[in-house]
């Protein structure tokens, strides 16, 4: 089974590199953006059919691993 | 005095680490990652570099690896911890230092020499010190060191911020921040200051041609407290 995750920056945590996409765009004449947060994506495959079973445990990773939680948040899709 | 220098797949500064720790009198041996034990030990070093290529955040792959057990429960114990650079960041990821270093504020590599405050002497590191700033070495993509209003109060009031980026006469403002670390923030202790996280590169100061020597201040300081 395929499990995604989506890691972001908490809100208020600076994000230079998606400063530096939206000023980019900007210079590209995409005015009307006024922000750009960038994130991570994760694809995850586990060995596993039940697909409650298999977030728990894709959750317990993110904790652990794929995100810090002093500055990110993971959303499980 | 023994020490240890733990290498990871990626780490740069191990050597040059391990230079001055026997230049200054420890005997040093070279660890590897995917050991499981530390030979006897009276300092552990995470060398500064870039473990497994900066992959997902610094330090997180490093800080899962197989000898970290042995040096958090060394660190629990109260065996003195350094880490430099990446040290640092790996020292965050497994949790014996809070907050986290994120990319610097206006995303350049930063390779240059600072100034750094010393922050307080009640620990290992820099108890006797003679200076009160150091010279040191910083070369970082990510040393903003950031962590929640929580965490900074707990640092300041347990004493726990060890260094802080200032210019040659100790003034700390934004000007002197290289990297936009909060509080100017250049290195921190654990609670019980055994572990020390830092960016400068003390071990980059040791030769009076080459460089400075405000490095060899620090480990000769460092080998004095420990005797």
């Amino acid at each position: 089974m395929k499990i995604k995750v989506i890691v972001t920056l908490k809100n208020g945590v600076l994000d230079p590199q998606g400063k530096a996409i939206q000023q980019t765009l900007n210079g590209m004449n995409f005015n009307s953006v006024t922000e750009v947060r960038q994130g991570k994506f994760f694809e995850i495959n586990v060995n596993e059919d039940n697909e409650t079973k298999a977030k728990l445990n894709v959750e317990e990773m993110c904790k652990k691993l794929l995100a810090n939680l002093v500055i990110e948040d993971y959303k499980i899709i | 005095m023994k020490s240890s220098v733990i290498i990871f797949p990626g780490s740069n500064c191990d050597r040059d680490m391990d230079v001055a720790l026997n230049k200054y009198g420890f005997k040093n041996q070279m660890v590897w990652h995917n050991d499981q034990f530390i030979p006897k030990s009276d300092l552990i070093v995470l060398p500064g570099g870039f473990s497994y290529g900066d992959y997902l955040r610094c330090g997180s792959i490093a800080s899962k690896s197989k000898i970290i057990k042995s040096v958090v429960d060394f660190a629990n114990s109260g065996g003195l911890v350094l880490g430099i650079c990446n040290g640092f960041q790996i020292l965050t990821e497994t949790g014996l230092l809070p907050g986290i270093l994120l990319q610097n504020k206006y995303l350049n590599f930063i390779c240059k020499n600072v100034f750094v405050k010393v922050k307080d002497k009640k620990n290992k590191y820099f108890k006797n010190l003679k200076k009160d700033i150091l010279e040191l070495h910083i070369a970082h993509n990510e040393g903003n060191f950031f962590c929640t209003q929580q965490e900074l109060k707990a640092l300041e009031d347990n004493n726990q911020i060890a260094i802080t980026y200032c210019d040659s006469d100790g003034l700390e403002n934004n000007e002197n921040n290289p990297n936009g670390a909060i509080k100017n923030i250049a290195g921190i202790f654990n609670k019980n200051k055994n572990v020390l996280g830092m960016m400068p590169h003390p071990e980059r100061m040791i030769d009076n041609y080459l460089s400075g020597e405000d490095g060899s201040l620090f480990f000769e300081n460092l080998l004095g407290n420990l005797r």
